[in-house]
């Protein structure tokens, strides 16, 4: 997805789609996230104004997944399993040389803003770990050299 | 004449190339002049074989594998079009020992079929039990699925028929019937494989109970971690729309059922019933107490069927070819088969799907083919990231709802981790509390600040820092978090962290961490 700029007429609209569902909040929060890459902090009042909630619940509710961001991630995003069938298979090793080739911890993002490498508690590909996603692609029984050999395909390194 | 060639959609096999492989053949065939049908199904869940490609011959669907794009050219030279000689070949694919031995009923068309084809899912056997189903009165139904012992698959083994039957009693106009597809614990992939590979076995489950209890109105709560099994939801509900199997008219029966897929957003815990249904209302998936029930007050204030994917993919199997066949097999109170995921350091990871009563030992060496590094099995995870550790002296345990519970183990959605000699268990000990840490709701002070408190104290057991009085406090801390919980969250975090200082206590000792500080 290519993450567009602050645009109030394309929030309201994508608020307006799911609004009258019920239980809204995720679908516009999942909507908004496909839309921007985050969501946005100034979408938090017209959210709540739309489904008559109070802006620190809207924000509660974004701050308790941890699937949405309110700011915008790197370029790409780097996802390592952390659950315990990749970590019987060197999941832990894989993680280890993730961070020192991108030069930084779970949670951040390599210095050019290249790539965001985040922990993921089970990618449901057990029977291939240890497993990672990038840009929501799967990939199973990865080893360091075959990460490598990932970020040189996408050009990263 | 045309060839059938079958190469996996299912996201395992992608993760491992399937896609390159799918275009490797197309482009192959093309240039040969080859005519030739691909079919995608969805994985077989034989995972080591993975991807696994099989053609149809005369002799049934013949299989090869694990196939990667480059052998692609070798492939056609060796004749595989007509199942010939290759050193991937592994002849039939229902003679594979692995699958052969198997009794797959709720998982029986997974791989078998086009996840996407409502025809070739009606030609396995589809939409039966439905059919069946609209020949009996509710209550007939839920007896039905009462007689067949069939218990919650996904994890708390409730038995769905007393389940079913407080939601088709309970006063109200609007019911719901909720898919758990939040299939969040490590190890444990089943509901993915039937999402991916039967999605249709899925939503004629929630239709089948959806009769029964009264609802009008579905939701697959799905974990966003799956955008496969999401794809493929989606596209199979728009399907049984068209063909009139979901919407105003159930199967030309006049009755209303409606389906929707709702995303939740990375919270472990919203796997948890009613943390669940707080996130579809549109809330932090913080848990309910219960009382009330969701039985009886679940999603908006209404009567809820929360039952996970396993359980009500199976529900049409039972329907169709009745409860008996069902109950047949299995263990005194644990009837019928499980749907077991054997992964982690395993040489021939995949799904086993057999009665229960099975060992732990014929899954782990006779299917499982022991470690993948050849090195000795140490110890086994079974139930997801909040079971046990069973260690190898106790691998004959059979897989039984209640022998299991007499153990302090659990079977939970049927995961089976598996870890060789190298692992250190009080590091497993530490990640499991780091788990709960993070994955936490925050509702109750055990869970939310126990986690935490474990974490400080493994850390200092690892380092080698008090580690008598640490330990003694981390089983103090266990038996609150045990006792004191609101859900299993916090309440079943104990149960790797206990089970793994009980069976390998050599792994929270002094000299441990002297020799882990190296």
């Amino acid at each position: 997805m290519t993450p567009s700029a602050w645009d109030e007429t394309t929030v309201r609209r994508v608020i307006d789609a799911h609004k009258e569902r019920p239980g809204a909040l995720l679908p516009i929060l999942h909507a908004l996230q496909a839309e921007f890459g985050h969501v946005p902090r100034g979408s938090v009042p017209l959210i709540a104004k739309a489904l008559d909630r109070s802006r620190a619940e809207i924000h509660g509710v974004i701050g308790f997944y941890p699937h949405f961001r309110e700011q915008a991630p790197g370029a790409h995003v780097l996802q390592i399993c952390r659950g315990e069938s990749c970590l019987a298979m060197g999941g832990e090793h894989l993680a280890e040389h993730a961070k020192e080739r991108l030069g930084c911890e779970f949670h951040g993002t390599r210095a050019d803003g290249a790539v965001t490498l985040e922990p993921v508690y089970c990618l449901g590909q057990c029977g291939c770990s240890p497993a990672l996603q990038f840009d929501g692609e799967v990939y199973g029984r990865m080893t360091p050299a075959r990460l490598d050999e990932l970020l040189r395909e996408k050009g990263l390194v | 004449m045309s060839v059938t060639v079958y190469v996996p959609r299912d996201s395992s096999a992608l993760a491992v190339g399937a896609e390159a492989l799918a275009e490797a053949i197309q482009r192959e065939a093309a240039q040969r002049g080859v005519d030739l049908r691909l079919m995608r199904n969805g994985s077989r869940g034989l995972f080591w074989l993975e991807p696994l490609v099989e053609v149809a011959t005369p002799a049934g669907r013949i299989a090869y594998g694990p196939v990667q794009a480059q052998d692609v050219p070798e492939l056609f030279d060796a004749g595989f079009l007509a199942g010939g000689a290759h050193p991937t070949r592994l002849g039939p694919i229902e003679q594979i020992p692995y699958l052969q031995s198997q009794q797959r009923l709720t998982c029986a068309r997974i791989g078998l079929i086009d996840p996407l084809d409502l025809d070739d899912y009606l030609a396995h056997g589809g939409y039966r039990g439905l059919h069946r189903a609209l020949e009996h009165a509710p209550e007939e139904i839920v007896a039905a699925i009462t007689a067949s012992g069939l218990r919650g698959r996904g994890g708390a083994a409730f038995p769905a028929g007393i389940k079913w039957n407080t939601v088709r009693e309970a006063p109200g106009n609007v019911k719901y019937v909720v898919a758990n597809a939040d299939e969040g614990d490590s190890g444990s992939f089943a509901d993915r494989l039937i999402m991916e590979g039967d999605p249709f076995a899925l939503i004629e489950g929630m239709t089948i109970a959806a009769l029964a209890i009264g609802a009008t109105q579905g939701y697959i709560y799905l974990r966003v971690e799956y955008p496969h099994a999401h794809a493929t939801l989606e596209r199979a509900l728009a399907t049984a729309y068209r063909a009139g199997y979901l919407g105003a008219d159930v199967a030309g029966s006049g009755k209303r059922f409606d389906v929707e897929v709702r995303l939740g957003a990375g919270a472990y815990v919203c796997g948890e019933e009613t943390a669940l249904l707080e996130s579809l209302e549109g809330k932090r998936g913080m848990v309910r107490s219960k009382p009330p029930l969701p039985a009886l007050r679940g999603l908006f204030d209404q009567p809820t069927l929360v039952n996970n994917v396993l359980t009500l993919a199976t529900v049409p199997y039972i329907l169709a070819e009745g409860a008996e066949a069902y109950q047949r097999l299995g263990t005194a109170r644990s009837r019928g088969t499980l749907p077991i995921q054997l992964a982690g350091n395993i040489a021939r990871p995949g799904l086993i799907e057999q009665p229960f009563g099975i060992s732990l030992r014929e899954i782990l060496y006779d299917y499982g083919g022991g470690s993948a590094t050849g090195r000795p099995l140490r110890a086994v995870q079974v139930g997801g990231p909040l079971g046990a550790y069973v260690p190898a002296a106790h691998f004959d345990l059979p897989l039984d709802y209640e022998v299991f519970a007499a153990q302090g183990a659990v079977l939970g959605h049927g995961s089976i981790v598996a870890f060789d000699d190298t692992v250190d268990m009080a590091r497993m000990a530490r990640h499991a509390l780091a788990f709960c840490a993070a994955e936490s709701c925050g509702k109750c002070t055990p869970c939310r600040l126990g986690s935490t408190r474990g974490v400080e104290v493994m850390d200092d057991v690892l380092a080698g820092r008090q580690v008598e009085t640490k330990v003694a406090l981390l089983r103090d801390l266990g038996e609150t978090m045990r006792l004191g919980s609101l859900c299993a969250l916090g309440g079943m975090t104990p149960y790797p962290v206990l089970s793994a200082l009980e069976h390998f206590p050599e792994d929270f000792t002094a000299a441990a961490a002297r020799s882990r500080l190296g």
